[in-house]
Order: C-alpha cells, then structure tokens, then sequence
C-alpha cells in the first residue's frame, strides 16, 4: 500500500524511469473525464446491486427460514454462485447476454417483451452486469441474515401476540430489530466488495461499449497493465481505496450507533 | 413469522376445514417460491452444461435447443486442442503452494491473535480485506519485473497468498479460541515449550478447521482471476487466464466456452460441498459463523 503512493507521486511508465511528480498524478485524474465517469460507474454499480442484495437477500432468508424436507441439499446449492470460478460465471452470463443468440432475450420474448442489448447498450450495460453480481451475492446476504433469524427467540413472537400485533408489526419491531447487526455486517462487506468488483466486469464488457461500463478499478487497471501508466494507475487506486474505506467507516459509525 | 402463524391458528380454530385449507395453500404458495428462487439461482449452472453439450449449430440456433443428442466433442476438443491440461496443472501448483505457504504463516499468526490478543495484526489483516487487490498489483508488478519473476511460480504464489491467508487465519482464529486452555497449560507443566504445544496439543485438536480453511484458501487461489492475469505468462498460466483468452482472441465457439466453464467450476463445487458449513465464515471473515 506504501509502495502504491509512492509509485502515485512519481510520472512512472513501466519500464522507463521515474520522474517525482508531487501530487500531479491526483490532479490529472481530477480533470481527466475518464476518472470522473469511473467513479461515476463505480458508484451506480455499487448503489444498484447492494440495495437490491440487501433486500432479496431479506426476503429469500425470511422465505426459506423455516423447516422443510432437503433443507440441507439447498443450502448447498445457494452457495454455489459465490464458490464458483467468477471466470466461469462471467462467461456464461456474456453468452445469455447475446443480443442475437443468447438465451436472455428467447425468455423475452417468450413473455412478449421486446428484446434488450443488456451488455452491448452503453445505457445497459451497468445494470445489465448488476444483474451478475446480485445473482452471484444475493445468497450470501441470505445466509449471514438466515443464521441471524435463526437466533431470534420464538418466545418473543409468541408475546407479540399476545400483546396483538399483527405480522407486520411483529416483522417490523420484532424481527428487524433482532438482525440488524447481521444486516449491517452484510451491508458493509457487500459495500466494499461492490465497490472492488473487478473480474465480472473485465470479462464480460472489459468497461465497454466504449467506457460505459468502465469502473475506477478497470480503468486503473487498463492505465496500468495496457498503457503502462503505473504512476497514474497508482494515484487512481488510492482515489479508490478511499472511497472503499470512506463508506466502510461510514456503515460502522452507522453500526455503533443504537438503534 | 412461523410461530407467529401456528400461534394465530391455534387461536382461530373456528372453522378448522376452512383454515386448514388456507393453510395449505399458503404452504403450496411458500414452496412455489422457493422453487422459483432456487430454479434461478441454478439456472447459469444449468445453461453452462446444456452448452457443453451441445453442437456449434445448436449453440447459434436463435431459438434455443432444449432437446438434442449430447456430444462430448467440445470437452475432447477444449482438453485436446487448448492445451487444458496443462493450464490445470498450473492452477494446481499454485493453488497447493500458496496455501501450504498460507498454513505455514497464517496458522502462527491465528493462534498468535486467539491467544495473545494480537490486535494489531488482526487489523492488519483487515486492512488486507478492505484494500483493493488491484491496488498491491501495481507495485507488486513493477517488483517482479525488476527481480526477472513475472511468469514464475513465486510471483504467482506469493500474491495469490493474499488471498488466501486472510481466509486462513480468519477461520482458525476461532478454531484456536476453543482449544481449552487447561490443555495448553498441562503441556506446559509437563516441559513442553510454546512451540512444541502449539504443534502437539493446538493443531491435532482443530484439525477439522485446518482442512476446511485449506480447502477454502484452495479454492479462492483456484478462482483468482486478476493477479495471474498480469504476473503469469506461458509457462504458469492458470485455467481462469487461459480461459479468458480464449475469448480475447475471438473464439465464439460456445460449446468450448461452455466445456471450459464446467471443467473449472466441478472441482470447486465438488470441495464447497466438503466444507459447505466454513464458506459463509470465511467469506464474511469470521463475523458470522455458519
């Protein structure tokens, strides 16, 4: 980490020599598009696909909270889209996506809807690569708030009822309260990870069409690894590691805070 | 939610036919869903198989082909002509070197934050969490180019320990926090030194952890994708970059693809389901136990 600001402070081609630059790395991503349009995607990934883990990843923990035959057999299959290779799942979901062969737009159409690029549209893209990553981390959500509702005393219900509140109330005061430092456990690790996301992107997009779909992280790592701007992809990353460790220490400071 | 609906039908048993009806039907409506939820959460895996098997025709017809005669070719031809076995092999070596080496230091330093409260480290290893693997790739990078190891098995293993470790430690922390400390104790009034406790009475006792957090690091190094992107070359490359290259050079074969995917998925779901109970703790560094 201190290696990468003081590669950030330097004009450093790989391979050439370092010339010391102060903070002007900093300064031409401030006014570089490119960087602002990153950050942009970067935070319009992250605030698509966490609110939506969040709450399907609640209703799927709710939904499968209770005691049925092969529960232990489906335990396992939610855990595979988070195990499995990301390589793998990328591939996969860039041949659903194909605008003319994949399977996404058959299902479409299937159901009377026009056909979508997802991937290919500059306006969908993001969202479209959303859809990956609240598929591949919606079971993780799941499975912290399902081992958290798992802990909330039946007894408590059982009272609830008898001082007449109805399902919603009991979900609202009873069970909310209960996991919601499990919730924010979630939040906050799903947070960072979004924010870092890197492989599902790169594989399926590479940032494109264009850079529509360009992260700060994928563009520091074309800077880096195809244009061999290591100085500037340095100062890029530290950009992004404070916006990953601002928004962790603001959930935890939301964490401390009682409820 | 589900003492709250049997606690409200024992007290509305007026009419018990009607009740149980609804009963049943809520019940049927509960089960739909979670059909639904689970028949999406498989359906990517169960697309990668049907691809695999399936002709170039059929992969390219516009409207898909849900019925056909499997054929093995792609698998014979991704093996045969892409020299899979050889980026398999890579993974392996790197997967196994970096999480021997992970063992061999995380272990240490798990029991060190269990028992000797070593806080600062365990925030280091946080920190490591947090930070973005891009961010030690730069300087990592420049450092291997300089010291001649870019395409070595020693840049591969040594960042791809980063992954890993962390895992490591994290699982074991807990694992060592349940060794009775009356154990160690013993061990002590007996002449054994701190090292020889350690190896004799701490690790025997939590090897259930110490197979559950190598399978985990084992699997996190077999899907880790960025760093052998930069730093392996032809002689290390392992499957996931080999893999993306077949893409990056225009191959749309999608029965290869397909065939490629399932051949480096199976072993990973094959392991998860060795240690499905560890994944949520490691994954969510030991804040919620699985």
């Amino acid at each position: 980490m201190l290696a990468n600001a003081y590669i950030a402070v330097h004009d450093w081609f790989i391979g050439g020599t370092p010339k010391y630059i102060g903070l002007g790395n900093f300064a031409r991503a401030l006014h570089d598009y490119r960087f602002w349009s990153g950050l942009k995607n970067t935070f319009y990934f992250t605030l698509i696909a966490v609110p939506m883990e969040m709450v399907l990843g609640l209703a799927i923990a709710v939904l499968f909270n209770r005691d049925f035959r092969g529960k232990g057999l489906v335990r396992t299959v939610i855990l595979l889209p988070m195990v499995a290779t990301p390589v793998a799942i990328a591939l996969i979901w860039a041949l659903m996506f194909n605008p003319s062969l994949g399977v996404l737009n058959y299902f479409l159409e299937s159901l009377g809807l026009p056909r979508s690029l997802w991937v290919a549209s500059a306006q969908l893209a993001i969202p479209s690569l959303t859809i990956v990553d609240i598929w591949e981390w919606t079971p993780m959500v799941a499975l912290i708030l399902l081992a958290a509702l798992q802990g909330v005393p039946t007894e408590l219900y059982e009272a609830a009822i008898i001082d007449g509140a109805g399902p919603v109330q009991a979900f609202r005061f009873i069970t909310l309260p209960s996991i919601r430092s499990a919730a924010v456990i979630a939040l906050i690790l799903r947070s960072i990870d979004a924010l870092k996301t890197f492989d599902i992107i790169y594989v399926i997009t590479q940032g494109g069409p264009g850079i529509a779909s360009e992260t700060l992280n994928v563009f520091a790592f074309k800077t880096g690894f195809e244009f061999f701007r290591a100085g500037y992809a340095a100062s890029l990353l530290i950009f992004l590691l404070v916006a990953v460790l601002g928004v962790s220490v603001l959930l935890n400071l939301a964490r401390r805070r009682p409820a | 939610m589900n003492a709250l609906g049997t606690e409200r039908a024992r007290r509305t048993q007026a009419t018990p036919a009607g009740d149980r009806r609804r009963r049943r039907l809520r019940q049927l409506g509960i089960y739909l869903l979670m059909a639904v939820v689970i028949a999406l959460l498989l359906f990517p895996f169960y697309w990668m198989i049907l691809t695999s098997l399936r002709n170039q025709v059929d992969n390219t017809s516009p409207v898909p082909v849900w019925f056909f005669k499997p054929t093995l070719q792609n698998y014979l031809n991704v093996i045969r002509q892409n020299n899979f076995l050889a980026y398999t092999w890579h993974s392996l070596i790197i997967a196994t070197l970096a999480t021997g080496l992970g063992l061999v230091l995380g272990l240490p330093a798990a029991y060190s934050i269990a028992r000797y409260k070593q806080n600062g480290l365990a925030f280091a290893i946080l920190m490591a969490r947090l930070t973005p693997y891009i961010t030690y790739l730069v300087p990592w990078y420049m450092a291997f180019r300089a010291l001649h190891l870019i395409d070595t098995y020693v840049a591969l293993t040594a960042t791809h320990l980063i992954v890993g470790m962390p895992l490591i430690i994290w699982i074991m922390i807990s694992f060592f926090e349940e060794v009775p400390r009356d154990l160690e104790e013993a061990a002590y009034v007996d002449g054994a030194s701190r090292f020889g406790t350690f190896t004799r009475i701490v690790l025997p006792l939590s090897a259930p952890g110490i197979v559950a957090a190598s399978i985990l690091s084992f699997i996190f190094s077999w899907n880790q994708f960025l760093f052998s992107l930069v730093l392996s070359g032809p002689n290390t490359k392992p499957v996931p970059v080999a893999v993306f290259n077949f893409i990056s050079y225009g191959q749309i074969n999608f029965g290869g693809l397909g065939a490629a995917a399932v051949l480096i998925t199976l072993p990973v779901v094959l392991l998860t389901l060795v240690i499905q109970r560890y994944i949520v703790t490691g994954l969510t560094m030991g804040a919620v136990k699985g």
